[in-house]
């Protein structure tokens, strides 16, 4: 007759195997739930470290916490493994999502093989785990979290409670694997009463910075068991020091047999051997967000070389968002018809030369567009003064193409008139300050236009932003036969009228129409004359300063 | 990696103990390529082992299979693969040609693709090796033509959504723990797994299409093979 005890070494490698895997699980859970994408590589050679030949790692913290619940028991019946996911908002509201429960049953099956059977269904639990982590609605908001609102876990260890859910809330099995002492069982229970927390809510706001962080260094959590965000990194800040992995880590070295299959050789060993502390920062992608403080935010989670991760990526944030802010304004600027006549006037100076023209070009032009844009424009003028200095390429080049198309295109014009002519800025005769051009070009100053308190909003401007009816605009339109900017064999294969039709009203720039109206924008093109004129005297202080960043 | 071709006639018509799971899912067509492989990798993730390292004795140690997330562009949905290029590439190349068959057909977008795992039993001279199938998975694909964006919108949602209950069907099945193949000897692992790729080690597999024609008749119309050791030539 076939004993169908457990043998001791099997019954010592069924524990084993039942408290790696409900560690694997939480870290499972846990990470899925961290908001970023996971990646861990295969590798054909077994590490010795990797139970259940997944590629799963163990991030300290969770393991402590999930040790901590667990208070050296297994999962048993009536005494189950929970973990609770919730959502909690920088207000203070939290909400319950999910509770993943590691349950035992008495369903025992005594004729399955331990040391390989029951291993290689737990490896397969946890690939179903893996997989139906990313199918429950808290995935997506996982993957939203950090501004609004953090995703929080908690272990727990005893009986389900699953009242906090609310009502209705679902049930999806991951499955089940028996053994020969009963039959565990994995299921998440999740809220679907989440009407009011749609994911649409939760599109990327400006981050909320330091109110997250600090709400849980600060206040315990008043149930048994504190909670924990998904994304927080507690290593320094509350001085913990949880003992790393390879103290208590148990390795598992798998060796299969395959004749008969009872004849296996499973031995599992405990090794003290140097591990590398787990690095989950090669498997965190931290995205890039614009704002530089969101970059701290994010290298505050989760992530065990900050320096290496935060630094880098804080780094990359601000060049990129205010580069590409430059580069992508100038194209705006030149080519556009309309805004070019926003250039303020530059004093007359003797040329010094191309190159210092082409630098101060990118001033002037830069300043118009950031004063509009943005309420701090020192900030800004440092930023393009520093960009002007040969970092971005396109303006010189953008600058350099309508040099060379605008000898032509006012080629009509006396040299006298134009008294910006040596600058070569494009355009120059729509400046504010040489009236007579002005009051003669139609372009400039059309007749009946409403509300322009500068000539340059009155003719190109789309409804709205001037407050010029487009109607009036087109109708009391003259069109005088003289050289235009825009002849027909330039860049628009097309007849003045059709030009002028085509781009009479251009959409407003975006830019423009947040909070500050075209009647500040007006303002403050109208003083910058002013500005630029101070600038002009502090060109050496500014020259100085671009020469301390080089 | 394999030696031989496989086998005989195709196993269009599985075996008698061959378990077969079906999946319907309607898709706008730019969703296809992205449904499918959500759909195939969480199979192949249940159906894939580390590598197998034979030592003395008859005994074997597995290497480990490592995983990564993958968003979907055009569907509000991420799976989890395995990480394994070779494994992904072959995926991607089986799911563009049904994907071209499928635009490329003129019939109202509808096709199945399918993944079927198999074992090699050897024959003796001159019967050739009979491949047995254990287990098919047939994915029936609905091509939907949407109007507008917003209706786009509404498909990004719902076909995420579909593809969670397909997952979750999929792992239901995944649990039943009905029949795998044996764990074979060092000299019969071809005959079980898929030793070609370095990192992971599937079951051996195939996958195969039909599109379906607007008469609906699905026996007349193209019918093609993709077989692994075929694409590795």
């Amino acid at each position: 007759a076939m004993d169908t005890d457990l043998s001791s070494q099997d019954r010592k490698d069924l524990d084993k195997f039942i408290k790696f895997f409900a560690l694997k699980t939480v870290q499972v859970i846990v990470q899925a739930r961290l908001g970023e994408k996971i990646c861990t590589r295969s590798s054909s050679s077994p590490t010795g470290s990797d139970w259940f030949n997944l590629a799963i790692k163990d991030i300290p913290e969770v393991t402590h916490e999930a040790k901590k619940a667990l208070a050296g028991q297994l999962p048993a019946v009536g005494r189950s493994m929970c973990v609770e996911i919730s959502l909690k908002t920088s207000e203070g509201d939290s909400m319950e999502l999910e509770i993943w429960c590691l349950e035992m049953n008495e369903k025992c099956d005594k004729e399955i093989k331990v040391s390989y059977t029951v291993y290689n269904r737990l490896s397969l639990l946890l690939k179903s785990l893996l997989a139906i982590t990313r199918v429950t609605p808290a995935y997506r908001l996982s993957r939203k979290q950090g501004h609004e609102y953090v995703i929080l876990y908690r272990i727990y260890f005893g009986e389900v409670q699953l009242s906090g859910l609310g009502e209705g809330f679902q049930t999806v099995r991951v499955g089940t694997v028996g053994t020969p002492v009963g039959t565990i069982t994995l299921s998440c229970a999740y809220r679907i009463n989440l009407a009011f927390m749609s994911t649409r809510q939760f599109e990327r706001t400006p981050p909320i910075m330091g109110i997250i962080i600090d709400h849980f260094v600060d206040r315990p959590y008043p149930s048994s068991s504190p909670m924990h965000p998904c994304n927080y990194r507690a290593g320094e800040d509350n001085g913990a020091v949880y003992p790393s992995v390879e103290d208590s880590q148990e390795v598992c070295t798998t060796s299969f047999s395959t004749s008969p299959p009872s004849q296996c050789v499973f031995t599992v060993t405990k090794a003290h051997f140097q591990t590398p502390p787990p690095v989950v920062t090669d498997t965190l992608k931290v995205p890039v967000m614009g704002l530089a403080f969101s970059h701290q935010l994010s290298s505050s989670r989760l992530s065990y070389q900050p320096a290496a991760l935060g630094v880098g990526s804080a780094d990359m944030g601000y060049p990129v968002l205010f580069a590409g802010g430059l580069n992508a304004a100038h194209p705006h600027q030149l080519i556009g018809p309309g805004k070019e006549g926003g250039v303020p006037p530059v004093p007359s100076q003797p040329a010094h030369g191309t190159q210092a023209d082409q630098e101060r070009m990118c001033t002037p032009l830069d300043g118009v567009h950031y004063s509009a844009a943005t309420p701090s424009s020192s900030e800004d003028t440092e930023t393009v003064s520093n960009s002007s200095e040969g970092k971005c390429g396109s303006p010189h080049d953008l600058l350099e193409t309508i040099f060379v198309r605008k000898v032509g295109a006012f080629v009509n014009k006396p040299i006298n008139q134009v008294t910006m002519a040596n600058l070569d800025i494009p355009f120059a005769m729509f400046a504010p300050k040489n009236v007579e051009l002005e009051d003669n070009d139609p372009m400039v100053n059309p007749p009946a236009s409403p509300e322009t308190e500068s000539p340059l909003q009155g003719s190109l401007h789309s409804e709205g932003s001037s407050g010029s009816s487009t109607g009036n605009t087109h109708d009391d339109f003259v069109m005088i036969d003289f050289k235009p900017a825009f002849s027909k064999d330039d860049i628009l294969p097309m007849d003045l009228g059709t030009f002028y039709r085509e781009f009479q009203n251009p959409p407003q720039l975006s830019s423009l129409s947040i909070d500050i109206g075209a009647q500040s924008m007006a303002e403050d093109l109208d003083s910058l004359p002013e500005k630029l004129a101070v600038h002009e005297k502090n060109v050496k202080e500014f020259d100085a300063f671009v020469e301390t960043l080089q | 990696p394999l030696s031989s071709r496989c086998c005989g006639p195709s196993s269009s018509t599985p075996a008698m103990n061959c378990r077969a799971e079906v999946l319907e899912v309607s898709v706008e067509g730019r969703q296809v390529e992205e449904a499918m492989l959500a759909v195939l990798h969480t199979v192949l993730l249940h159906r894939s082992t580390g590598k197998f390292h034979y030592k003395k004795e008859g005994t074997y140690s597995i290497g480990t299979v490592g995983t990564q997330d993958v968003d979907c562009d055009f569907i509000d949905f991420a799976y989890v693969r395995v990480s394994s290029e070779e494994l992904d590439r072959a995926l991607r190349k089986a799911v563009g040609e049904f994907k071209d068959a499928l635009r490329s057909s003129g019939s109202d977008g509808m096709g199945q693709i399918s993944l079927e795992f198999y074992q090699k039993k050897k024959s003796r001279w001159p019967f050739s090796d009979e491949c047995i199938p254990w287990e098919l998975w047939t994915i029936k694909v609905n091509v939907v033509n949407l109007a507008n964006e917003q209706e786009r919108q509404i498909c990004r949602e719902k076909v995420g959504e579909k593809l969670c209950e397909k997952i979750i069907n999929i792992v239901e099945v995944m649990n039943r723990h009905e029949y795998l193949p044996k764990m074979p000897t060092q000299s019969e692992v071809d005959n079980v797994f898929d030793t070609s790729l370095k990192d992971v080690q599937p079951y051996l597999y195939k996958i195969s299409y039909q599109i379906t024609d607007s008469l609906g008749t699905s026996v007349t119309t193209t019918m093609r093979r993709l077989i692994k050791d075929t694409l590795a030539l």
